[in-house]
């Protein structure tokens, strides 16, 4: 059974239709590579599926049920959780705090601080993400340490659903393949599914079980990983411009 | 005067030099350094008699910008505190004089009415989007509108059931005032660095889009924060009123207690821009300011170049933020 189901869901902001009805769907510990050029409703559809936006039609599945996705949190409780591509950390909080923010622990009135500290250290460690320390501010760390930051966060949460929206970027060889690495052990532990943004056709057909195209927000293709190839990927995007624009 | 420019000005460069990390440290040493000055220029600085004068000026202002501390943290402004200042007394006064409500359920409505005052200062700002600063422009002259309406512009007494006891607990006994300031400072201190609603304040001041996108919910935390800001300033409207001895109009001095606020923050190390902010650095702040307009009361400078001081102090507080923070930066690894 699919663990998401995604059926004609279609989203407009104003007078812009980034949505016109994607149909999609994700099975148990597979991961999904998600293309398509800037502007394609790849962000959208991600933050749709996490609760940041509510569709304006179409319905969502989640393990065969139908669910109406209120809010981040909402999502959350259901499995759902995302790395945008801003990574929404807070540059002024420490580390600790940013891994668990919105869902820190608390011994009532109080934030349970040092609990915070010894699970964040102890969950970085095991994730293999060298920091100076979880107590250094966020602002302090480079960009692929902030990124394998909002990674781990997500991952901590115990997600499901794990929603990854380009978290290669900005990362450099050795960051990136940490990230990798990291899709990889989750993809062995078999309970988790994962959705994919990248611009690296052949990032994404190490890790991915299978691609899917978004265009003009439509999917418009759907094949294995093993079907395909980075060159026919790559000519699949830029195909659209050697042909006369579509109105 | 020759010789207080150049302490306050080397007491900064020390500040800036050496203590980076701790903003509050810096406000702290300024305020013992102005300390040791006024006593060795007028041996009564230090009286009780004195003290309990700083205290008593300190103290309402003080609280009131806890309120901006948390409000500029969590990334929005509020002018109009100054006018909950000024009308909270007569709230109080209308309830009991008008309506014979006893003095400490009336007290709790005023309050109350002031909470209500910051949600709509809150709702206005983050539903209907307008920028907080002129959400509260707007507020401030409705709400000097319905204090002259109301009040005919005529101060009046305390109300007797207030007296005496109320009157005293809530700020006509000599500490009373400075025992509720510190009392405040320390519990939002607390709020501020230990609890949930201070990290989410945090937040979204520091990054508003990674807060939402994180969950939590922006608008909630900010009307959260204009309702505490105008609870507080109608609390130390009432302590002032009660120490004055008197319900009077130009409490507070329109602006006055607003601008005061927000400089006590600004000089205690809060950013305009949100996301950073320290509550015990705006107590400092305002101790620094009432020690600077009560020295120079007594060695006998006239107040008008008091503002003088003030100005440049909230300049040299903005500067040096810059600096430290751009220090900060730079020791990034």
């Amino acid at each position: 059974m699919d663990v998401l189901r995604v059926e004609h869901v279609a989203k407009s902001f104003g007078a812009v239709t980034a949505l016109h009805g994607v149909d999609l769907r994700l099975s148990r510990g597979e991961v999904l590579g998600l293309i398509g050029d800037n502007g394609a409703g790849k962000s959208t559809l991600l933050k749709i599926l996490c609760g940041y936006h509510q569709p304006d039609s179409g319905r969502i599945l989640v393990n065969g049920e139908e669910v109406v996705l209120r809010s981040v949190d909402h999502a959350r409780s259901l499995g759902i959780d995302i790395v945008y591509q801003d990574l929404a950390l807070i540059n002024e909080l420490t580390v600790y705090h940013n891994m668990f923010l919105n869902r820190e622990k608390v011994r009532w009135p109080f934030l349970h601080n040092r609990l915070m500290r010894r699970l964040a250290t102890e969950h970085l460690a095991a994730m293999g993400v060298r920091i100076p320390d979880v107590t250094v501010e966020v602002a302090k760390l480079s960009g692929g340490q902030r990124q394998a930051i909002a990674v781990a966060r997500s991952v901590y949460s115990e997600a499901r659903i794990l929603l990854l929206d380009e978290p290669l970027a900005a990362m450099g060889a050795k960051e990136g393949a940490l990230i990798l690495g990291l899709i990889r052990d989750l993809k062995q532990r078999g309970d988790v599914s994962i959705i994919i943004i990248a611009h690296n056709y052949g990032q994404i057909l190490e890790v991915c079980d299978r691609v899917n195209l978004l265009q003009h927000g439509r999917i418009t293709y759907d094949k294995t990983a093993a079907e395909t190839s980075v060159a026919e990927l790559t000519d699949l995007v830029v195909a659209e411009y050697r042909e006369p624009p579509r109105v | 005067m020759a010789d207080a420019g150049p302490l306050p000005a080397r007491a900064f460069r020390f500040a800036t030099s050496t203590l980076v990390r701790r903003r509050e440290a810096s406000v702290l040493v300024i305020a013992l350094l102005l300390l040791a000055y006024f006593q060795s220029a007028t041996s009564v600085f230090l009286s009780h008699d004195n003290l309990r004068n700083i205290a008593q000026a300190t103290a309402p202002t003080a609280i009131v910008a806890v309120g901006i501390v948390l409000l500029l943290v969590s990334g929005e402004i509020d002018v109009s505190v100054g006018m909950v200042f000024a009308l909270s007394p007569y709230l109080m006064h209308y309830a009991i004089d008008f309506y014979q409500v006893p003095a400490v359920p009336a007290i709790l409505l005023t309050l109350l009415i002031a909470s209500g005052i910051g949600a709509v200062n809150g709702i206005i700002t983050v539903r209907l989007r307008v920028p907080s600063f002129v959400t509260t422009l707007g507020m401030f002259y409705v709400l000097q509108g319905v204090l002259l309406t109301t009040s005919h512009a005529f101060p009046v007494p305390i109300p007797e059931p207030a007296q005496p006891t109320i009157q005293s607990w809530l700020g006509a006994a000599d500490w009373a005032s400075m025992s509720w300031c510190l009392l405040i400072v320390a519990a939002f201190h607390l709020v501020l660095t230990r609890t949930r609603w201070g990290l989410h304040t945090i937040s979204v001041g520091g990054n508003p889009l990674g807060a939402t996108e994180a969950g939590i919910n922006a608008a909630r935390i900010k009307i959260g924060n204009f309702m505490i800001i105008s609870v507080l300033g109608a609390l130390a409207g009432l302590m002032e009123a009660f120490r004055i001895n008197s319900i009077d109009p130009n409490i507070g001095g329109g602006t006055r207690v607003t601008f005061t606020a927000i400089a006590a923050a600004v000089i205690g190390g809060t950013a305009l821009a949100g996301g950073s902010g320290t509550i015990i650095g705006a107590l400092l702040g305002m101790l620094v300011l009432a020690e600077l307009q009560n020295g120079f009361n007594l060695i006998g400078i006239s107040a008008n170049p008091y503002f003088l001081v003030q100005g440049a102090a909230i300049l040299i507080a903005m500067i040096a933020n810059q600096y430290l923070s751009r220090l900060r930066r730079a020791g990034r690894s």
